[in-house]
């Protein structure tokens, strides 16, 4: 227990290193000595000016919002992912599972390729959110049908909910394949970009659109922890530790769904992240879930913002898509945790 | 400490268990035997308020079970299930650590550390405390489940334990390891019930036996009195001898050699 606490201080270490990082590094150049006079500027501490207005314009309006979306996007989707591999028993699982991802982008992509004829009523009303919002709505709505699909007796059943996903997952697919067979060439690039996921779109509006979301399910989901490792054992066995399996089932995929479906909404698709992620922290240190499902907040936040700071530089003054990504560095990993494992289990499945 | 009066479950038309009553007493340890399908897992389940009677009540310490909430029984009353596999791998001393989750909150009390060091004692296994679980037998497997839940109800005087065949896949010296844990938590107080396969060893443990068969009660009393040839032929369909042991309390039951001529007629 005393470990999990100086582990979870090393990994906020870390995520603060990474967003120092991140916000120094860029087209405009800003050193260490330049960002503390702007910070002590700011906050009142110090009145010299060791900096250009540029570096203090793109600091505040440009690379802050973005690292900070980059944190709050990676740390809720590793969360999730943490919290609903708990819950499903499976370590496969990911946020994408449920719904979340495919309801999004099943959305989202309406909103591209329809938004002319049907839906500028809403891009009227809301403006730039309209695809945003759009995507949230849609995590929602398929994430429900897919829990209402396992529900019986008041019960929802994790191989149901499993199946009903992965139906779900590909008649939103299948319709997102009509749309995007529908749709014109610029739509198309539209749709592709989002796909790919980016936090290209960070400001302080948008920021502050995922904040109160993302802010629910990080908060809340570390307190699931105990329950999770007593889940471990079994569906009945956690009963009768007197935890109350329904009531956790629907807390968790709430969280989930939340948090996951306004990141989606604002950044498209970052896969691997809520896969990999947990069990990093899991093959490092412990499987306990209090470790991991706060760890893989931290963790995931470090690394989001990482790649992040990767994509952005590495052919600048183009910008590489997050989602290609965190799949190039996220699906070897995962190939490496696989080999280990089998190892550990001395190569007996 | 138990009552069970007049409970009856029904899924459907299947009727798997029909008016079975039964009391158990602290210090008593009841043995549910009975042949595949006789309802006596349901009767568990009944009990640990997976699933509610469709009719009866059950009372746990004067109150009926409808009353408590899952937390407030966890406190006091622990399960062995049957299957234990775990879909994340632990450790052996978290895993039994695990049974102290219904008292503490987020960080175990010292009580909480002290109570896994002595159920991990008590049952041999602190040699394994920081092995993968997941990399044990299934004798030690199941010695730790039997940790994790002593460990649960090890401070509770009068706790309740319920055992769903615990010594299911085992050799001969962990059943007996097993059931003589029991036995010693009976011996203190708590009042154990366990579904057993193994007549012998229910007559030798258990102060009480209840006899199922199609969800109905075929017998319920001390060994010996329940174990007789013609309960035995009526709750598992087959002939048996009985032998009579100067050292035990209660006779041994040994099938007979030939089938009956009714098992073969059917």
């Amino acid at each position: 227990m005393k470990n999990y606490g100086l582990i979870l201080v090393l990994l906020l270490l870390l995520l603060f290193g990474a967003c120092v990082l991140s916000v120094c590094i860029g087209a405009v150049k800003i050193s260490a000595s330049e960002l503390w006079s702007i910070i002590a500027h700011h906050s009142g501490l110090s009145t010299s000016g060791n900096f250009t207005r540029q570096q203090e314009a793109v600091l505040l309006n440009i690379r802050l919002p973005r690292v900070l979306l980059g944190a709050v996007v990676g740390g809720v989707l590793a969360i999730a992912g943490s919290a609903l591999q708990g819950l499903f028993r499976n370590p496969l699982a990911e946020p994408g599972l449920i719904g979340i991802s495919s309801g999004a982008s099943l959305f989202a992509v309406m909103m591209i390729v329809l938004e002319h004829r049907y839906f500028s009523f809403m891009t009227a009303a809301l403006g730039y959110h309209a695809l945003a919002i759009a995507a949230f709505i849609g995590a929602c709505i398929t994430t429900f049908a897919v829990y209402r699909l396992a529900v019986g007796n008041g019960k929802a059943d994790i191989t149901t909910l499993l199946l009903a996903g992965i139906a779900i997952n590909a008649l939103a697919g299948s319709f997102t394949g009509l749309l995007t067979y529908m749709a014109t060439d610029d739509q198309l690039r539209n749709i592709t970009f989002w796909t790919l996921g980016s936090l290209g779109g960070a400001s302080w509006q948008t920021l502050t659109g995922v904040l109160p979301f993302a802010t629910v399910s990080l908060v809340v989901l570390p307190f699931f922890s105990k329950s999770l490792n007593a889940l471990a054992l079994g569906e009945s066995q956690a009963g009768h530790m007197g935890i109350n399996v329904t009531v956790l089932k629907r807390l968790i995929i709430v969280m989930a769904t939340l948090g996951v479906g306004a990141s989606v909404a604002i950044s498209g698709m970052i896969g691997f992240v809520g896969l990999v992620i947990p069990h990093i922290l899991r093959m490092a240190f412990s499987a306990d879930h209090r470790l991991v499902v706060p760890g893989s907040a931290l963790l995931g936040a470090s690394v989001l913002v990482l790649a992040d700071l990767v994509a952005r530089t590495l052919f600048a003054p183009a910008e590489l898509p997050i989602g290609i990504l965190t799949a190039i560095i996220g699906a070897p990993v995962f190939i490496y945790i696989i080999l280990i494992e089998r190892r550990k289990r001395g190569g007996i499945y | 400490m138990i009552e069970v009066r007049n409970i009856h479950y029904a899924v459907g038309a299947a009727k798997l268990v029909e008016n079975i009553s039964f009391d158990v007493q602290p210090g008593e340890m009841l043995a549910v035997i009975g042949a595949n399908g006789a309802g006596k897992s349901t009767l568990l389940k009944l009990l640990c308020k997976e699933i509610s009677p469709t009719k009866g009540d059950i009372y746990i310490r004067k109150r009926s079970i409808e009353t408590y909430k899952l937390d407030a029984l966890a406190k006091f009353r622990a399960v062995l299930a049957q299957i234990n596999t775990l879909s994340i791998s632990f450790k052996v001393h978290e895993l039994v650590m695990m049974g102290r989750y219904p008292h503490f909150v987020h960080k175990p009390t010292e009580d909480d550390l002290r109570i896994v060091k002595t159920a991990m004692e008590e049952t041999g296994i602190t040699e394994f405390a920081n092995r993968d679980y997941n990399t044990l037998s299934g004798g030690e497997q199941q010695r730790v489940q039997l940790a994790r839940v002593i460990a649960q109800i090890y401070d509770q005087p009068k706790g309740l334990l319920f055992l769903d065949e615990p010594t299911n896949g085992l050799d001969l010296l962990y059943q007996q390891q097993i059931l003589s844990l029991a036995r010693g938590l009976a011996n203190r107080g708590y009042c154990v019930i366990s579904i057993l396969h193994d007549i012998n060893f229910a007559s030798r443990y258990a102060d009480k036996i209840m006899i199922l068969k199609k969800g109905k009660r075929v017998a319920f009393g001390k060994p010996q009195e329940v174990i007789t040839c013609e309960n035995i032929h009526e709750a598992f369909n087959i002939q048996v001898r009985l032998f009579h042991d100067d050292e035990f309390k209660c006779p041994l039951v040994i099938p007979s050699m030939t089938l009956s001529e009714q098992t073969i007629s059917k």
